[in-house]
């Protein structure tokens, strides 16, 4: 067995030195009752060749993205990632190394926090940013059950643009610790709506942009409508790329922005791992969730860096806690962090432009087609669609001609009653040929 | 019970530095490496895209009109950049990682080959599942091996880490006590050795904690769990192996007094490594597991995660199961999103979509690769190695357990160091000067100076020896009074005691230009 590195010699010797007669010795605090006599009924080792013959064919059984024109976004989206950027999230150092307990031997990993956390705030238009959540559905949660904690309030707003999964999340999660959630009816223009149910007893409004329909939306007057009432604004984007083009959420008055930053850095990975990303005003920073990586010196003067602010933790607080995390995205937050700064200002304004163009030119091709209605009047990289009859059954009536149309809006939410919706995103993967398929495909099954 | 993790050092005490100094201030080959706001150029990029056709009009006063405040490197500035930062970090691929309680073992590029396939890694979650039946069969047999393995009929696989499995169980417990008209339970029952995130859970999900105190022999008092049992405890959670590495000896005792009144059995499975292959958690009576993938299974920690934490159930909290989860059905397998029909009694959702599938992909290709076989000698060398440590370093430090066998791990106190004006915190940034990584430190809470050491299976004897020889020699530089050594340590690190205090007081958590720095300017209109 190749992992195993003790010979049967070793195994003696250092049985020997224990003082015990045999590793079953080493066992018996096991009631026998409970100690497994013979081997689970798995198959045996195997090796290495036999391993990947099996996980290839597996692998092989699936469509790749890639392979073919593809239009789905809804929150996770084809992107190309340099090659720099898996190359270097490989070397041992980093994907080898644990949390940055030891901050001497854990300056590179501290420093990529660091510059992780300063790019999310400038991203996000806020003043601090931590290292990083889970994902962003997630982190929408947390930011919700943090809002609580700063307001000592009971309910949230989650407004009908906000993905449905999402939501979903955030009311598993931030029910269980006792909130009211208000879950707006999905609608594609949903943001209007959400000011009048602010009241005084709302601890936060949750506002997607680009939202779930591929909406943009000026937040700056539910900022003003939630400010008003004592409660927070917390915006939510699912397509970080968006930041290169967009007003940032702290320019329009967030005050806590979440993200999935698995657009910058990382693959689609079939849902996970991604990257949360998690800002917000430097005046809430003792009620934020999750890890944070501080600035500070060593006993010579140099500048370092330490995890920091942990007395907000749960190997401090314990039941007092802000929250139960203990981990973040290590490896997904250096991708993007690697990727972010191969970009810069210019790559990454370049790279949203390029997709809005390509989404622009998405659009006036669906347009084109009798019987698909746009339904998104403004959009980053994401439009929605009305079709004629169910969309489930035009996606998969569409791989037939090589083309994986994008997602229908009931795959996310059975219920919403909007059966004949239909996501599409494109990126800048996304080549005029993809689209004309798209296209021709469409017309040959609806235009009859 | 004193919680010993209170009034550490670690404010930096002054030492003088060992000598020579270069013209630089770089270190011979390891440089100083600035930020990446102080290097890289507002204009600078490393990626060449081609020219957007199209403009973004149409968007309005909604277009970004400021700066982003981003710079740029080249590809080789970039390269350079975060190659130089890494050699500041240790690895497991270096050398020994020997953090208790964190499992850090091998990692297999084996592993990250299979994830990286396109049909894995280029793989949306929302395209057609009949485009994605590989990954679907390949959840399901990784369900089959979990499932086999704990002896538990059913597994949720979302939770993306330990904490979120944990919460995962608890919610799970919650609506199955709701479900049966016993919502009046609202206390969890944590030993005082649990990891952190064991009470931080128990409160997120809204019920209170109630400690139960340890013998002291280091396992869950049996008499204070009874006397703190009654019809409003909704679960017990129980470590096992337990954070002092040892194995809950009276585990089907707590199991059935837990069960007899009305309550739920959670176990942290994080030591899941420590006994895989050798027993099945749900011949325990468990009824909600955690399994860290990233711990048993050998998943990359990438300095910090991701991690992914499978929960597997028992019969009476599987109908609970959060979504998404796998079925048979006509046409291959089929991926249930939401409950409509199936099962209703679902509470809720973890997560957006399935779980870390690329940690899916990693622990199945581990799981394959040791076979049932390969996973029970895992579990007999990770506690081989850990007794082999308590035992050669007996002689010169303490044991907080002396008594019989430990299981993956190897916990000493600082009794050893007493009259020597060195802490355990000293003691560990002394290792870092002998190319160790440091033990876990002050945890469990329950042991004074706890130092926990774990090994792991994938240690060979040689290194543990070198291991074992280093800290024999500091341990007696410790009694022959050399502190120095140790109050100044790490001398030889990319950097010396970091103040710890000073972040905490002031908070500087992003990088901010120097007032006297221009501002960039904003980018010509496209």
């Amino acid at each position: 067995m190749r992992y195993l590195p003790l010979t049967p010699d070793d195994r003696a010797e250092m049985l020997g030195v224990i003082g015990a007669p045999s590793v079953d010795e080493l066992f018996k605090d096991v009631p026998a009752a409970a100690r497994a006599q013979d081997l689970f009924d798995l198959p045996l080792h195997a090796g290495e060749l036999e391993v990947e013959r099996e996980l290839g064919q597996l692998a092989a059984l699936n469509r790749p993205a890639g392979d073919g024109p593809f239009f789905c976004g809804a929150g996770a989206y084809r992107h190309h990632v340099p090659a720099t950027v898996d190359h270097v999230i490989q070397r041992s150092e980093f994907l080898t190394s644990y949390t940055p307990y030891q901050p001497e031997i854990a300056q590179g990993t501290l420093q990529v926090l660091f510059e992780f956390q300063t790019q999310v705030a400038a991203l996000t238009g806020l003043d601090v940013a931590n290292a990083s959540m889970y994902d962003g559905s997630t982190a929408c949660a947390e930011a919700v059950m943090m809002a609580q904690r700063v307001t000592r309030r009971e309910k949230a707003i989650l407004s009908g643009g906000l993905h449905p999964h999402y939501a979903a999340t955030t009311q598993t999660i931030a029910h269980a610790e006792g909130m009211e959630i208000v879950r707006q009816s999905a609608a594609v223009d949903a943001e209007a709506a959400v000011i009048a149910a602010i009241d005084a007893e709302t601890a936060c409004v949750v506002v997607q942009t680009p939202n779930v329909f591929g909406v943009v939306t000026d937040v700056t007057r539910i900022a003003e409508a939630a400010h008003a009432a004592g409660a927070l604004l917390i915006v939510v984007t699912t397509e970080a790329v968006s930041y290169g083009l967009l007003k940032s959420p702290g320019e329009m008055g967030a005050d806590i922005a979440v993200a999935e930053g698995q657009s910058i850095g990382n693959a689609l990975n079939y849902g996970g791992p991604y990257v949360g990303l998690f800002a917000c005003r430097e005046k809430l920073v003792r009620q934020m969730p999750g890890r944070l990586c501080g600035e500070t010196v060593d006993a010579e003067g140099r500048r370092g860096y330490v995890l920091t602010l942990s007395t907000r933790e749960q190997h401090i607080r314990r039941e007092k806690a802000t929250s139960n995390i203990c981990t973040n995205s290590g490896l997904c937050a250096l991708a993007f962090t690697i990727h972010l700064s191969l970009l810069g200002e210019t790559g990454l304004r370049q790279l949203a432009a390029l997709n809005h163009g390509r989404a622009r030119e998405l659009k006036a091709a669906l347009a084109g087609v009798a019987g698909v209605e746009v339904l998104t009047p403004r959009f980053f990289n994401e439009v929605a669609v009305r079709v004629p009859g169910d969309a489930a059954a035009l996606v998969e009536a569409l791989l037939a001609d090589g083309v994986v149309a994008g997602v229908p809006y009931s795959r996310l939410d059975p219920h919403a009653g909007l059966d004949d919706v239909l996501l599409l995103a494109a990126t800048e993967t996304t080549t005029s040929d993809d689209i004309a398929a798209l296209v021709a495909a469409l017309q040959r099954k609806i235009g009859r | 019970m004193t919680l010993h993790n209170v009034g550490r050092p670690t404010r930096p005490q002054a030492a003088a530095s060992d000598g020579h100094a270069s013209l630089t201030g770089a270190r011979g080959l390891l440089q100083d490496e600035p930020l990446l706001f102080e290097l890289g150029g507002w204009e600078k990029t490393g990626v060449d895209l081609p020219a957007p056709e199209h403009d973004a009009s149409d968007l309005g006063d909604l277009v970004r009109a400021a700066p982003i405040g981003l710079p740029g490197l080249s590809e080789p500035e970039a390269m350079r950049h975060y190659v130089r930062l890494s050699q500041k970090n240790h690895a497991i691929d270096l050398a020994l990682y020997p953090l208790g309680s964190c499992t850090m073992k091998h990692n297999p590029r084996l592993n990250e080959k299979m994830a990286r396939l396109a049909g894995f890694a280029d793989l949306h979650p929302l395209q057609p599942q009949s485009t994605t039946q590989g990954a679907l069969q390949l959840m399901d047999r990784l369900a089959h091996w979990l499932k086999t393995l704990t002896g538990m009929p059913a597994v949720a696989l979302s939770p993306k880490a330990g904490a979120h499995g944990e919460l995962c169980g608890l919610l799970a417990i919650r609506a199955a006590h709701e479900a049966a008209g016993h919502g009046h339970r609202r206390r969890v029952l944590v030993p005082t050795s649990a990891h952190g995130t064991n009470p931080a859970t128990a409160a997120f999900v809204g019920y209170s904690v109630t400690e139960i105190a340890q013998t002291d022999d280091g396992r869950v008092d049996l008499s204070d769990l009874e006397s703190k049992l009654s019809d409003d405890v909704a679960a017990i959670m129980v470590t096992n192996p337990n954070t002092c590495g040892l194995f809950e000896r009276d585990i089907l005792e707590i199991s059935r007094l837990t069960h007899e009144a009305g309550a739920y059995f959670y176990c942290d499975g994080a030591n899941f490594n420590a006994i895989v292959g050798r027993v099945r958690p749900g011949d325990l009576g468990v009824d909600a597991m955690h399994i860290n993938l990233h711990k048993t299974f050998s998943t990359p920690h990438g300095g910090g995660g991701p991690g992914a934490g499978p929960v597997v159930l028992s019969a009476a909290l599987a109908p609970f199961a959060p979504a998404p989860w796998v079925v048979h059905g006509e046409g291959g397998l089929h991926l249930v999103e939401e409950a409509i029909d199936e099962a209703a009694q679902a509470f809720g959702r973890m997560c957006a979509f399935q779980g870390q599938m690329g940690m899916f992909v990693r622990a199945y290709a581990y799981m394959r690769s040791h076979g049932a076989d390969g996973l029970r000698q895992v579990a007999e060398d990770a506690v081989l190695n850990a007794n082999y440590i308590k035992a050669r370093l007996s002689s010169v430090m303490t044991p907080a357990f002396p008594e019989g066998p430990c299981m993956h791990e190897a916990l000493f106190d600082d009794s050893w160091l007493e009259d020597t004006g060195i802490t355990t915190l000293d003691f560990a940034k002394a290792m870092i000067d002998e190319g160790f990584h440091p033990m876990t430190m002050y945890f469990p809470l329950v042991v004074h100076g706890a130092m926990l050491i774990e090994p792991t299976e994938t240690e060979s004897k040689r290194e543990l020896d070198r291991f074992c020889d280093a800290l024999e020699a500091l341990a007696q530089a410790a009694k022959a009074g050399d502190a120095e050594r140790f109050k100044g340590a790490p001398y030889l690190a990319p950097l010396r005691r970091l103040d710890e205090t000073l972040a905490a007081r002031k908070p500087k958590l992003t990088w901010r230009p120097e007032p006297t720095t221009v501002a960039p300017a904003p980018l010509a209109a496209e």
